[in-house]
């Protein structure tokens, strides 16, 4: 029992001092935010928006057309399939869509940036940058969080479309249902401001992917077990993270 | 003028560097010697200001960069050069772009004008036609080359070497021991080498400093340190023998 409750206290503390050191690096990143490099953000965003699209849509078409699958019968029994567009349309709008992406980014862009940042970090070209008068939060993360937090958005977006997409394939394909019930749902059901929550909460998600995954990637131990390492901690805290800044942001929004 | 006075670095009970000081005038060549993981590193990340010491100054022309915060820091090492021990080139640039990033990053430079400073010092150091070329097709001796051109893009009055030499066959070696001479010779600078290289430090240096147990031993002018009767220094240069024991010994 003691056992457990000690790791449980050491993961709350490692929680909050997780915490501490995004809040400072986040800091840091806002006071270089004006010396932006823009072509460095382009760069950035085109990485992480157009490489991420296979596997957000696939990731999303999928959950959409499970989730689906699932739901149809259950509110056939009630006589209630005529509201499932507006129930797929708000669950990808609020919470898979910018859950899914959020995870799916982590996973893929959020360990890239790492890998790629704690590689610099082990072969010395952060100190390289540093003998040169060049900050690496300015030049490294600043361009890295603002690609997140504009792209993250667009892509739950992207899922959210995607996934309400899938299913009304599955409902119209696999369970019967017409095209303007599965439609006519969605907007009877679905408002603006479900789906912009959704972006908003992304926007979130996307600044917490991008700080971890620079601070993991900047504090890497030397050797490539060392990068490995910090890769792994990168995706975890983020997805951790996101789980915890979910449920704060839904307090809140709605 | 580089002065440490005082200086101790101490991670925890390990203590690396003990009260050391040194001087180092301008425009001279200084090695520093000392077995692995005696903190020989550690002074070059000290003057840069990559690394702050426990206790103790560092005075760079007068003033002591242990105070500075980061942007002050930043000006001084828009003075400075410094030659990594594995390069530390951006292996997502081309060398020539290497070479052009602090011009770029810290300017206000024409591009033009970054092109010819860029294809200059890669002519200086025999690289002028691998400007399109990515770090990862390069030998280390030409890493070594390129990492010596982005060094001195800005050019700097003081460059920072780190094992220099370290993983080069003896050809290469005596390439980027001639680079170094060149630098002071043409340009004035002050270098400051770490390097276990005997006859690389003899070759470049005008003084040498022996560092050992965190302090140290000798620094003395080439010819005095090459001739001390210091046993330890002497057993450092000859490789823990004395020449007459190793012909002896054969």
């Amino acid at each position: 029992m003691q056992d457990v409750l000690e790791k449980i206290g050491r993961f709350t503390l490692h929680i909050f001092e997780q915490v501490g050191v995004l809040a400072v690096l986040f800091v840091r990143t806002l006071r270089q935010l004006p010396k932006i490099q823009v072509k460095n953000t382009i760069i950035q965003m085109a990485h992480l928006g157009v490489d991420s699209l296979p596997i957000v849509s696939l990731t999303l078409l999928f959950a959409g057309m499970v989730m689906t699958l699932q739901i149809v019968d259950i509110l056939m029994r009630y006589g209630a399939q005529s509201t499932l567009g507006g129930v797929m349309s708000i669950a990808m709008g609020r919470e898979l869509g910018p859950i899914l992406t959020g995870v799916v980014v982590a996973g893929r862009v959020g360990a890239a940036m790492t890998a790629e940042i704690g590689t610099m970090k082990v072969t010395e070209q952060i100190d390289a940058l540093r003998c040169m008068a060049v900050d690496p939060v300015a030049y490294l993360v600043v361009p890295r969080f603002v690609a997140c937090v504009v792209m993250v958005p667009f892509l739950a977006f992207y899922g959210y479309l995607i996934g309400t997409g899938g299913g009304y394939a599955v409902a119209t394909l696999g369970a019967g249902l017409t095209h303007f019930t599965y439609v006519n749902s969605i907007e009877l059901f679905t408002t603006v401001s479900d789906v912009v929550y959704g972006m908003i909460k992304s926007m979130f998600f996307g600044g917490i992917i991008a700080l971890i995954a620079c601070h993991e990637g900047m504090n890497a131990q030397s050797g490539a077990e060392g990068v490995g390492q910090a890769t792994t901690r990168s995706v975890v805290t983020s997805i951790i993270f996101i789980f915890i800044c979910n449920y704060l942001l839904s307090i809140i929004l709605y | 003028m580089i002065r440490l006075q005082d200086v101790t670095v101490a991670y925890g009970n390990r203590v690396i560097l003990d009260h050391i000081n040194l001087d180092i005038r301008d425009g001279e060549t200084l090695t520093i010697l000392g077995a692995s993981g005696s903190g020989k590193s550690t002074i070059l990340r000290l003057i840069i200001g990559l690394q702050r010491p426990t206790d103790g100054k560092i005075l760079i022309n007068g003033e002591d960069i242990t105070v500075y915060q980061e942007k002050q820091l930043d000006e001084v090492r828009m003075h400075m050069g410094m030659v990594f021990q594995y390069s530390a080139l951006f292996d997502s640039m081309t060398v020539g772009e290497n070479v052009a990033f602090g011009l770029r990053q810290r300017t206000h430079k024409s591009e033009e004008e970054i092109q010819r400073i860029v294809w200059e010092k890669l002519h200086l150091v025999g690289l002028d036609d691998s400007m399109a070329m990515l770090p990862n097709n390069l030998s280390g001796g030409m890493k070594k080359r390129v990492s010596l051109a982005r060094a001195i893009a800005m050019d700097p009055e003081i460059i920072l070497y780190d094992e220099p030499t370290a993983g080069l066959d003896p050809l290469r070696c005596m390439d980027i021991n001639r680079l170094i001479l060149s630098m002071q010779r043409h340009f004035g600078v002050t270098s400051v080498v770490v390097t276990h290289d005997m006859t690389s430090a003899f070759y470049i240096s005008d003084r040498l400093a022996l560092l050992q147990d965190g302090r140290f031993r000798l620094v003395a002018p080439r010819e005095e340190f090459k001739n001390t009767d210091d046993r330890e220094v002497q057993r450092f240069i000859h490789g823990g023998e004395f020449p007459e024991e190793g012909r002896k010994a054969t």
